[in-house]
């Protein structure tokens, strides 16, 4: 009887199961497939390709479809890579510091010291002025700032405070740092300042009320509540700089490296497949730095 | 944790820009008193109590709390303790944290703080919640914890703004019950601000309406519904019809007076000059149908609305230059002998219910 019954409720519930099957059950994959095409089509199938060509053969004039791994072998075993992955990610680490610590105070400036709505949008927008000119654009334009005769050197040898000019001012690491703080630090401001918009001002209030001072609150209340911020900013800022081979170039003059950097010069020898090998090893790195940082800090609320 | 401080507000001003939000208010709140600040919205009511907690700088006057004058000092060196109106609780601390959070600013070991605050949760039968965050709690849930934030300061006064808004009506009047019983048994002042005249009522042992930055009246919640001092009062606290109009003499210890196009009424009260304006105010539950017992105690008007409500009838008149006069009758009275919209109907009340309403000299 209790066959018959659960029979009898299997094929009852089989007949709307199928009805929706027509209609129901394919409209959220239809839905989904103009997405996952272009996904697909510009994400998945580049980097599809890039780790098989990372398995290639090569010469000086033609690449050779194959398995072999001497291309990660090559990479992985040479001290020159080693080398520039700890310069990049020496960059990463200065360049992240310094854009979270300038990046938090002109958010914390904008959200907390600026009174009216209008006045705080204006200022964010003066924040995303440098962006209607070209990265190079502004890289570029430090030359002129920086130089040998730039404005900083020739300024402090007519005061006299110094009897010639700087040479590590620029073509340096310091001009790369630089750089690199200049060109990305917005983009640290922009997350931590839609988190500290979020967070209630009566929070704050109730901070003061509870005898934290100014200090406290920053500590206690903003800082955490900023996390999230934080760390898409973060985010941000070291995919940007670990995939950065431009500014290292120009700002450096050729005198320092980065794995993006290396990656250029093996393809302009036509070297694609070594190329792709250090591509897929430095993704796998960025990969497990974001995951990591998406381990550290729950970042979902703020999405 | 008995102790309890006055709090004596002297001519206090605040003054946004060109706006005043406050003028010039004095008012005593005697130690342990639970006093409500009610009024609409803006009437300046919350900008008095954050003077108070001192989250307002005061443009002119002085707030003294106890024999200390605070008006100067940092919130959380008056002795007194906050709750805001969504709780202000921080989202990214459990409810211990969240409630040990001043005894954390106070730099007391973690331990101690920590024990301390479980015990607050427990006074607040919060402690099965204590590693929750305040997200994962509901609105009176919130409230609790947040109460238990505010009492862990040991505060000589605790002031609440609009503590019971973001409820839903039916939780609204259980935690009410809470605040009131809380209030009873810590003995502390509180100092509660709501638009609710209701939650006043039901509160409070001094209500202090305000109204464009002015106290209106400050009594017991009785006086204030069997006395209103004000035509405002009157028709903020409901249940009052207010009618308007001039003096126009004094007859037996009334004054006499005439409603604009319309009739001549008295009310009890001292006696005034000719010609001033008055208002009067008479409650709709003392209003009955039928003829005047004397005259200038009723009117005969249209009954333009009738609304039954079960144990009573709400019946609206329209005449004597009176507008929507709103009279309650009982339903036995009422149907013994009904009254239907269009219909003349006698309206009278006792001379005792007629009250002569003061004005603020502006």
């Amino acid at each position: 009887m209790t066959v018959a019954l659960e029979q009898s409720t299997h094929v009852e519930s089989a007949k709307p199961a199928r009805r929706s099957l027509s209609l129901g059950a394919i409209a959220p994959y239809l839905q989904a497939t103009p997405l996952a095409l272009i996904l697909g089509a510009f994400l998945l199938l580049p980097i599809l390709m890039i780790a098989v060509v990372s398995f290639w053969d090569y010469d000086f004039a033609a690449m050779y479809p194959d398995f072999l791994t001497t291309n990660y072998v090559d990479t992985l075993g040479s001290w020159v890579t080693w080398k520039t992955y700890l310069n990049t990610l020496k960059y990463a680490g200065i360049v992240w510091a310094l854009t979270l610590f300038i990046g938090f105070w002109v958010a914390y400036f904008l959200a907390f010291h600026i009174r009216t709505t209008v006045m705080q949008m204006v200022l964010f927008l003066v924040c995303t002025v440098p962006f209607l000119t070209s990265n190079i654009i502004r890289m570029i334009s430090w030359i002129p700032v920086l130089g040998r005769n730039g404005l900083v050197n020739s300024t402090l040898v007519q005061i006299g405070l110094i009897p010639k000019p700087i040479e590590w001012l620029l073509y340096s690491e310091f001009a790369v740092v630089l750089a690199m703080v200049h060109l990305y630090t917005l983009f640290m401001v922009t997350p931590i300042f839609n988190t500290l918009m979020r967070i209630d001002k009566s929070l704050v209030e109730a901070a003061r009320d509870a005898g934290a001072s100014g200090w406290q609150i920053l500590w206690n209340v903003i800082f955490p509540l900023a996390k999230p911020g934080m760390a898409i900013g973060t985010i941000f800022v070291v995919t940007l700089v670990m995939a950065d081979f431009s500014t290292v170039q120009v700002m450096s003059g050729g005198q320092s490296a980065s794995v993006a950097l290396m990656m250029k010069n093996q393809m302009s020898l036509l070297q694609y497949p070594a190329a792709a090998a250090n591509a897929v090893v430095l993704l796998v790195l960025v990969l497990l730095m974001v995951a990591s940082i998406l381990r550290i800090v729950d970042i979902r609320k703020e999405l | 944790m008995s102790k309890a401080a006055e709090i004596d507000i002297v001519s206090v001003s605040k003054i946004y820009g060109a706006t005043t939000a406050v003028e010039d208010i004095s008012l005593k709140i005697p130690a342990g008193t639970y006093c409500c600040l009610l009024g609409p919205s803006g009437c300046g009511k919350t900008s008095t109590l954050r003077m108070i907690a001192g989250h307002e700088t005061i443009s002119s006057g002085d707030v003294r709390l106890g024999n200390t004058v605070v008006t100067d000092l940092p919130p959380a060196r008056r002795g007194t303790a906050m709750m805001f109106q969504s709780y202000a609780l921080f989202p990214h601390l459990d409810l211990v944290d969240n409630v040990a959070f001043s005894l954390k600013m106070k730099g007391v070991g973690k331990e101690e703080r920590r024990a301390k605050a479980l015990d607050m949760l427990k006074l607040m039968q919060m402690e099965a919640y204590a590693g929750r965050r305040p997200a994962q709690l509901s609105g009176g849930q919130q409230q609790r914890v947040a109460l238990a934030r505010a009492l862990i300061t040991d505060p000589e006064a605790l002031l609440l703004d609009e503590p019971l808004s973001a409820l839903d009506p039916f939780l609204k009047i259980r935690m009410r019950a809470e605040l009131k019983k809380l209030q009873t048994s810590l003995g502390i002042t509180f100092v509660h601000v709501t638009h609710s005249q209701e939650e006043a009522m039901a509160l409070a042992d001094l209500i202090v309406v305000m109204n464009d930055g002015r106290i209106e009246q400050a009594a017991h919640p009785r006086t204030i519904f069997e006395r209103p001092a004000t035509a405002f009062v009157a028709r903020f606290m409901g249940d009052h019809n207010v009618v308007s109009g001039r003096v126009s003499g004094s007859r037996d210890g009334m004054v006499v007076f005439n409603v604009p196009g319309g009739a001549s009424l008295a009310a009890s009260g001292q006696g005034r000059a000719v010609g001033e304006p008055i208002d009067i105010a008479i409650r709709t539950d003392h209003v009955r149908i039928g003829e005047a017992p004397a005259t200038g105690l009723g009117f005969t008007g249209v009954a333009s609305n009738v609304e039954y409500r079960g144990s009573t009838v709400k019946l609206s008149v329209n005449g004597a230059g009176i507008e929507d006069f709103t009279v309650i009758v009982d339903d036995t009275s009422f149907f013994a002998k009904p009254v239907a919209v269009g219909d003349a109907v006698p309206i009278a009340w006792d001379a005792e219910d007629a009250i002569v309403l003061g004005r603020l000299d502006s």
